[in-house]
């Protein structure tokens, strides 16, 4: 069972949706037994960092996560939840991430040129490092194939994380990942059949 | 490199799609669900519904519709029609909708784009804009295009933007069921004042007036479009297959 951490952000209802569609078995909670019960959790999140940070910290949810990853407990974090895992952010001011992989969450608007839009909104295509193996989330889809981004942070200094990334303008990290826990920038629930075959990996996982 | 997105927009009326006529291919031309889901298919980039029912009881069935799309189509979803209040947003993203576009709602309550904003984040709230040339400005109209507010179209989009929409639609009242083509001097103008993703709306006729909109204006993100899709005049494959032709960015 997939435990999709509700912390009152995001968009629960297509997460469920997918999972639903590729036949797994998923639970919308913040019931932290609920949570310990699932065999892989995921994060999603839409918005900002620090009101995000909190709700997981005031809820408890926040050491119910590191510590079932710790345990190896398999995780996927979602856009903002994705960015949620990193140490730190610094969207309107610092802020601390779960740490669980290392890397700052930055700014987008400095590192592309003045055309380029921020947010990024729309589809991209995803590239994965030549110098490793490719990570066993994207066993289902080929390199170039797209995704749908909406944010205007990225994660930096991540780079022994980086298992994915795009190109818009700058080079920006698209997912991380660090032994059994995953972070997609990008929203695979709204990706088509490119993000069901990411999903559907991370069940296979 | 980002992909220009191709946008069919759907109008929900009692639940069932309108102006859905004489198409191929589609068992229930009517069917929002079977509609949206053929666009899935034939490769759109995300869908926008509006819900155009004036009744409370048209307004259940579209949220019915909502959420059996959102089950089975997985693009992003933006909706519209009737957003008035945080609650009307609150609606509809629980049904699975990733975006909200407010037009009227919100010239009327001007809290409603910053407070949506601050509560949901800017990239889910959409500004659509009903823009009509009046004594040569760009003037924007309320109502389903119907009411001049007097207020000057791009200072009300830029506005909207720096209070929190994350997007802009331009809808062109000039050309919009014309078929001549985007509006691309009303375009050109509010690309220069916002620098958030903007999607155009209102003109298109054939795949070559898209071709000419993204290559005309590198600024604009997105074309929308209703009946020529539903009227089977353009296939969304064979439109982007074109522009991608053309030297496009599109996702195939």
């Amino acid at each position: 069972m997939i435990a999709i951490v509700d912390y009152g952000v995001g968009n629960l209802f297509s997460l469920h949706s997918s999972f639903a569609y590729l036949g797994a078995e998923s639970k919308v909670t913040g019931n932290v037994d609920e949570i310990r019960k699932a065999d892989r959790i995921v994060l999603p999140g839409v918005g900002a960092f620090d009101d995000a940070a909190a709700r997981l910290r005031n809820s408890g949810l926040a050491d119910v996560l590191i510590q079932e990853t710790s345990a190896g407990k398999l995780l996927l974090g979602i856009c903002l939840g994705m960015q949620l895992l990193l140490d730190r952010s610094f969207e309107y001011g610092e802020h601390r991430g779960l740490g669980l992989i290392h890397g700052d969450i930055v700014p987008i608007r400095p590192v592309v040129s003045p055309e380029y839009k921020v947010p990024q909104i729309g589809w991209n295509t995803l590239h994965f490092p030549k110098h490793r193996k490719v990570s066993p989330l994207f066993k289902n889809i080929r390199e170039g194939e797209h995704v749908y981004f909406v944010h205007s942070y990225h994660a930096t200094h991540c780079d022994e994380s980086i298992i994915a990334t795009t190109e818009y303008d700058a080079e920006l990290t698209a997912a991380v990942a660090r032994d059994n826990v995953f972070g997609v920038q990008f929203h695979p629930e709204k990706s088509g059949q490119t993000g069901l075959n990411i999903l559907r990996a991370f069940c296979e996982l | 490199m980002i992909t220009k997105r191709i946008i069919p927009c759907l109008d929900v009326k009692d639940g069932r799609v309108v102006k859905g006529v004489n198409f191929l291919g589609v068992a229930d031309v009517s069917s929002p669900v079977d509609l949206a889901a053929h666009y899935s298919q034939c490769g759109a980039d995300e869908l926008v519904f509006y819900d155009i029912t004036a009744s409370s009881e048209g307004r259940k069935l579209f949220t019915g519709v909502l959420t059996e799309v959102a089950s089975r189509i997985f693009i992003p979803l933006t909706v519209g029609g009737g957003i008035n209040s945080l609650d009307d947003f609150d609606r509809v993203l629980k049904c699975g909708a990733d975006k909200v576009s407010v037009n009227s709602g919100a010239i009327r309550d001007r809290n409603l784009i910053p407070e949506a904003a601050k509560k949901y984040g800017d990239q889910c709230v959409v500004l659509s804009a009903d823009v009509k040339r009046v004594n040569g400005a760009f003037r924007v109209f309320a109502q389903g295009g119907r009411v001049d507010t007097g207020m000057d179209a791009l200072d009300w989009i830029q506005w909207g933007v720096e209070h929190g929409a994350g997007e802009v639609v331009v809808n062109s009242i000039d050309t919009d069921g014309v078929k001549k083509g985007f509006d691309l001097e009303m375009l050109a103008a509010v690309c220069k004042r916002v620098s958030v993703p903007v999607i155009a709306s209102g003109g298109a006729g054939n795949v070559e007036d898209f071709s000419i909109l993204f290559r005309t204006l590198p600024g604009v993100d997105a074309g929308l479009a209703a009946s020529i899709f539903h009227f089977g005049t353009v296939d969304i494959k064979e439109l982007k297959r074109k522009l991608l032709a053309d030297g496009i960015n599109m996702r195939l």
